[in-house]
């Protein structure tokens, strides 16, 4: 011990996810596997089968008489609100009443004995509706006059009409880009143990646990101390289990309280994907003025989102979407409007990059239509349209790019990656004019890090250091598989300079650390990191003071070492000191906080610094396709990503990997389809094609920018991850374009669609070649 | 005839014995509900994520042979006389990680760790037979298992890793192969099984003749043999498939003949056991069959069920229709044999007697024709196809004097392109014949729109696979690229 120079698991370096072991013996607890109770019923969610109608009746009797089945709620069983509208909107039912609005809509719950019971029960509810028109897309909401759901936004800078009319050249075009199913591997459950007085233990797998417990006591009318949600871990989340799973919690928390009985709710892969939320598609009108070299000089667009039948949280996902349409470039005049567009579908909700992602494809898109313009490689417009440094800086909402570090990431990927030569190679290939075609492109990313709605940028720890010396870490971040609960019990670890394995990770719970915020917006380390530091460095403090009076030293003479307390000359193992604190009565429990400094958002006039700081990466995708089929495969990725000094480099390239796959995805094969009845009918992964390990780029090279470090004080100056990378997917689609571009010698833009499925790719071919 | 009353199999180091057994029991509500075998997922109940994968052991032509497959959509009654392993198993007395765990972990190849014990179940298998598989073949062994997290790249790398952690030769499960052996022999006694749970009933016939009786018995019931398509009908339909006749143990249902005129497979053959045999026979379709689904559902799905089912996107049809297959039907004692391509009357009918039972498929080899076989899907590993195309033509003297054509997913029904056949009759074996060919398409289809393709797509993409046929049998073609 005495040699030991460095602790394992210490902040900055490559330690395993904290459950690898567990996963792989299948020992990791979800929250499926929790033992249930004797008595345990399970309910399921009866839905709607029209995607707009009036109910004129529901009736349950046969429902009720089914083999099994306890008891079927309705909106009569809610003892409080019948309300789960993240926003407070109050446009979100548990159970529909007199108007259903999308194809899936909860009306009312069966509980049974069993699951199949419940489910087989769930189907045989008679309900009469009075049948009105839908509208499932965007543009059919537009044109039928439907409403936004929630206030959309404006952001301006500059004079956009003047710049628009007297540019040298000015293309306006439309990008449709499609929306996406999270597919997390473990869908929506919750499930609820009863307690006493008005009590209720929530165990799910939501990354907000804290919202889940609101909206819990809020359906159930009892204050949010009787209600207590845990989660020790997700298998995925994504976003999807943002708001999402508050219904879930909701029913089986009134089921169970009504019952008296432990009560779990997990609906089907069918039913997750048609009653929850998704990645909202888009469609964006852009307008574009640029001179003679391919500097953009204005750009106006509107994003018009399918955001489904209420809000949840789509105010903000669209506003985000405005914040990334400048992606990593400068845009001297601009005006971004936002259309969050009410239709008959689900209600969209967050998915990772949370709008930022469709809001930098049409950043990409205007870069290509300059490109075929003046018939220049797409990276030398994209070089040429960088933020500045000092100058060229200020983005639509007003904020200054001061972290700017796109060029030199830009740079070094384009060497490495030799693309020039391989750009060259391709276009000599295309030439040949054969049947496959190749493409190539390299593109960045800029993503804003911090909560849009600034308050939701705290978070607490709690931290309990027990008398033998073992340490209890406890914050309100959830783990979906990120690795945060690894790089934050590393934050500690380097505290303290303990080994990591002295930590003991547990459950993210309402009762230990109460009002926070989501895990989502990439933040989750960012600010629980903090907050566990903060409670490190309280403890650290009266831990010194202890030893200043006890020995007599001054402050710098009590040091924590790798596994032991250096006090003047003594030397003591951890353990022992922490005995000695205790039996001088040191309070050896802390609770951390932090809220991030700097930040500010004026919604109304779009201006401030919603963003503490900024994110950058950049990938180059090469891609075949096949133009008689319109079969591709991504041949190639390379990407190097800014991370800051990363918490974890190991776990960080995971993310990164993780979320080019998924973005990739995005783009190409996953497609949501509804039928004219409003049925979404890509609705399991029968249907619904997410990559496969066969998918991912033949040749994949990821690298960390490892001389990167955040300007801003963050925890041990790292940088957010979970979001930023998924945009660089959009290199395969920029590749695809190219490679379809060439069969009309890159005259002309393809405006391909997204998803680019091979059907996409193969008619914007046969667009092409016909013209 | 009487009848066992019960199933008897060895689940990991258990000899288990159970007599009430419903026909819609799945393996994974019994693992995980009934004997708490957690570490088993559900991720999507339809066969597609692979959460869920298991081993099941069976003795096969008397070796002992592991193969991964869904729990969600096996059923239970099927385990009889099997030896089935989940990821339990996996750790050591001693508590030591098995190889394939440890590389899992040394790689990270885990991030939210939902989908990682079917991974890791499914690499298991894979090294077992293949402890140095090259990188396709991993890819092909996990083509059945969804990641969401890790873009697989960790996964990949671990399970090129895994030789060096330890060799299959001291493996547990194989250093206890011939115990294993043993003891699932010892369980097998011949006997045709009865179960039921309720009024849910299940047969697993001993031999075909018992099969044809109890069949003729229970006209109507459904016969189950790989249970890749009737478990979706019970976790996603919820239909009730009692009384069920399993067949998937029938060894006289598993022979494969070769001759050199004709390979005859046993209704109960599976994809993953004629891959071999096909390729022999069939160099062309090589490729081809490891794009059926995804590996477990080859290791259980059988060609028989393929085409007893009647899926107008059934991936063999269109492929034993152009090389003009033909099919036995058995009903008690009788058999009658049918061409492949008319056994398929309309939309999920076909010319079956509810009491009948699909045989065997004989298929013939013709040697000196020209062969391809396509599958257009969005993702290229197990998809569903938009279009399926089968090419058999026959060229003498620069001319074609023979074709033989068929599509899966243009119809109601797998179904011949006979008019483009006709256009290609006595035309010179060229490029323009083939393009001017398939424009004869539009009179033979009338392809539909859905989530898969849009109607335009699917007639344009069959057309052009004319002259994807065309070039693919010619000199210097480029290289296919999605099919090499």
């Amino acid at each position: 011990m005495r040699d030991q120079v460095t602790i394992h698991g210490a902040a900055h370096t490559d330690l395993k996810h904290e459950s690898a072991i567990k996963h792989v013996t299948g020992r990791a607890e979800y929250c499926d596997d929790i033992a249930e109770p004797i008595g345990t019923l399970h309910a399921y969610l009866g839905v709607s089968n029209v995607a707009h109608g009036r109910i004129r009746s529901i009736d349950l009797t046969k429902v009720r008489a089914a083999q099994g089945v306890v008891d079927v709620l309705t909106v009569e069983d809610l003892p409080g609100s019948n309300d789960i509208s993240p926003t407070g909107l109050n446009d979100e039912p548990v159970f529909a009443t007199d108007k259903v609005e999308f194809w899936g809509q909860p009306l009312f719950a069966v509980v049974a004995e069993s699951r199949d019971m419940a489910r087989r029960a769930a189907e045989m509810g008679e309900v009469d509706y009075e049948v009105l028109p839908h509208v499932t897309d965007t543009e059919a909401a537009m044109a039928a006059g439907y409403p936004n759901v929630t206030a959309p936004l404006t952001l301006r800078r500059g004079e956009v009409a003047p710049a628009l009319d007297a540019a040298t050249h000015r293309i306006a075009g439309q990008l449709k880009v499609g929306g996406q199913d999270h597919m997390y591997l473990e869908g929506h459950i919750a499930f609820a143990i009863p307690g006493e007085d008005d009590d209720v233990v929530v165990h799910c797998s939501t990354q907000h646990p804290s919202e889940a417990q609101h909206m819990v006591a809020h359906v159930l009318g009892v204050p949010s101390n009787a209600v207590t949600v845990n989660v020790r871990r997700m298998g995925g989340g994504f976003g999807g289990k943002e708001s999402q799973m508050n219904l879930f919690c909701a029913v089986a928390a009134v089921a169970a309280k009504k019952l008296n009985r432990p009560v779990k709710i997990r609906p089907d892969r069918d039913q997750d994907m048609t009653s929850t939320g998704k990645r909202h598609d888009f469609v964006v009108d852009y307008d574009v003025a640029f001179d003679g070299d391919g500097r953009i000089e204005a750009v106006d667009a509107q994003f018009a989102a399918r955001c489904g039948y209420s809000a949840d949280l789509s105010g903000p996902v669209t506003d985000r979407a405005l914040f990334h349409a400048d992606n990593t470039y400068f845009y001297p005049n601009v005006q971004l409007t936002s259309r969050p567009m009410k239709t008959n579908t689900v209600s969209n909700t967050a998915f990772r990059g949370f709008g930022g992602p469709q809001g930098a494809v049409m950043a990409e898109r205007i870069v290509e239509e300059i490109a075929f313009k003046l018939g220049k490689d797409p990276l030398e417009i994209r070089k040429l349209n960088f933020y500045g440094e000092g100058e060229r800086n200020v983005t639509p909402y007003h904020q200054t790019v001061e972290d700017n570090v796109i060029a030199r990431l830009v740079d070094e990927l384009e060497e490495t990656s030799d693309y020039q030569a391989r750009r060259a190679a391709i276009l000599e290939h295309n030439a040949k004019g054969g049947i496959t075609r190749k493409g190539i492109a390299l593109t960045p990313v800029k993503f804003g890090i911090s909560f849009t709605a600034t308050w939701y940028n705290q978070a607490g720890a709690l931290i309990h250091i027990y008398n033998d010396g073992s340490i209890h870490l406890n914050h309100g971040g959830t783990e979906m598989g990120q690795g945060l609960n690894t790089k934050i019990s590393q934050v500690v670890a380097s505290e303290f300079q303990i080994d990591v394995s002295r930590i003991k990770i547990t459950k993210t719970t309402t009762e230990k650390v109460p009002n926070t915020s989501a895990t989502a917006a990439s933040s989750g380390a960012d600010l629980n990191g903090m907050a566990a530091q903060n409670a490190c460095v309280q403890i650290r403090d009266r831990l010194v003071r202890f030893a200043c009076e006890k020995w007599g030293v001054p402050a710098e003479d009590v040091v924590f070492a790798p596994n032991e307390v250096r006090v003047g000359g003594e030397i003591y193992s951890f353990d022992a000191f922490i005995k000695l604190a205790y039996m001088d009565r040191v309070q050896l429990s802390a609770a951390g906080f932090y809220k991030t400094p700097e930040i500010h958002w004026d919604r109304a006039n779009g201006t401030g610094r919603p963003f503490y700081y900024y994110a950058y990466g950049a990938a180059v995708s090469e891609v075949s396709i096949d133009t008689l089929t319109g079969e591709y495969r991504v041949e190639r990725t390379d990407i190097i990503h800014d991370v800051g000094k990363s918490l974890n480099p190991i776990l960080d390239k995971g993310q990164v990997e993780g979320a080019f796959v998924q973005g990739m995805g995005w783009l190409t094969t996953e497609e949501l389809w509804w039928d004219d009845k409003g049925c979404l009918r890509t609705h399991a992964p029968s249907t619904y094609k997410i990559p496969l390990a066969s998918d991912r780029p033949r040749e994949f090279n990821v690298k960390l920018a490892d001389w990167s470090e955040n300007r801003e004080l963050t925890i041990k100056r790292s940088k957010a991850v979970g979001e930023p990378p998924f945009v660089l997917g959009i290199s395969v689609l920029e590749a695809l374009s190219m490679a379809v571009a060439s069969v009309a010698e890159y005259r002309e833009c393809p405006r391909l669609e997204a998803p680019a499925t091979p059907e996409r790719i193969l008619m914007a071919v046969d667009r092409l070649s016909e013209a | 005839m009487t009848y066992r009353q019960d199933i008897r199999f060895l689940l990991n180091d258990r000899e288990v014995s159970l007599d009430t057994v419903g026909a819609d029991d799945t393996v994974l509500d019994f693992l995980r509900i009934d004997r708490r075998l957690t570490g088993t997922k559900e991720g999507c109940a339809e066969g597609d994520c692979g959460a869920c994968t298991v081993l099941v052991g069976r003795i096969d032509n008397g070796a002992l042979r592991y193969e991964a497959v869904n729990a969600c959509i096996r059923f239970l009654a099927s385990l009889d006389g099997c030896h089935i392993v989940t990821i339990e198993h996996l750790v050591g007395p001693d508590g030591a990680l098995h190889p394939v765990q440890q590389a899992m972990v040394d790689y990270h190849g885990s991030q939210c760790g939902f989908c990682t014990p079917g991974f890791v179940m499914s690499l298991y298998a894979l090294w077992m037979e293949n402890p140095t598989p090259t990188e396709a073949e991993v890819e092909s062994a996990v083509q059945g298992n969804l990641c969401r997290c890790t873009g697989y790249e960790p996964i990949i790398r671990a399970a090129l890793a895994v030789s060096r952690y330890g060799t299959p030769t001291r493996d547990f499960l194989v250093a206890q192969r011939n115990k294993i052996a043993a003891k699932l022999t010892a369980l097998d006694d011949g006997r045709t099984v009865a179960v039921r749970r309720k009024c849910s009933r299940a047969f697993l016939p001993a031999n075909s003749d018992d099969l044809a009786e109890i069949l003729a018995a229970n006209p109507g019931a459904t016969i189950v043999a790989g249970s890749t398509d009737v478990g979706l009908w019970v976790t996603k339909m919820m239909r009730w498939i009692s009384p069920a006749i399993f067949i998937g143990n029938l060894r006289d249902l598993k022979e494969i003949h070769l001759t050199d005129d004709a390979l005859t497979l046993g209704a109960g053959v599976t994809y993953t056991e004629s891959q071999q045999v096909i390729g022999e026979a069939f160099p062309h379709l090589t490729a081809f069959w490891d794009r059926i689904a995804g590996w477990q559902v080859r290791n259980m799905g059988t060609i028989g069920g393929n085409i007893a089912n009647g899926s107008p996107i059934g991936d063999t049809p269109p492929v034993l229709i152009a090389l003009d297959a033909t099919i036995t039907l058995r009903k008690g004692a009788e058999r009658r044999h049918l061409p492949l391509e008319d056994f398929f009357i309309a939309y999920g009918k076909q010319d079956r007697d509810p009491a009948e039972f699909v045989e065997c498929i004989a298929i013939p080899r013709e040697p000196g024709g020209l062969h391809a076989a396509y599958k257009i899907s969005k993702r290229r590993d197990e998809d569903i196809s938009s279009v399926c195309a089968a090419f058999n033509l026959r060229v003498e003297e620069s001319t074609i004097t023979g074709a033989r054509i068929a599509f899966g997913g243009m119809a109601a029904t797998p179904k011949r392109a006979s008019s483009a056949e006709a256009a290609l009759i006595g035309q010179p074996w060229s490029e323009a014949t083939l393009v001017a060919a398939s424009r004869a398409l539009t009179e033979d289809f009338t392809p539909l729109t859905d989530m898969r393709a849009s109607s335009d797509y699917r007639m344009r993409v069959a057309q052009n696979l004319f002259r994807r046929f065309y070039l693919d049998h010619v000199d210097a073609a480029p290289a296919p690229l999605m099919h090499a």
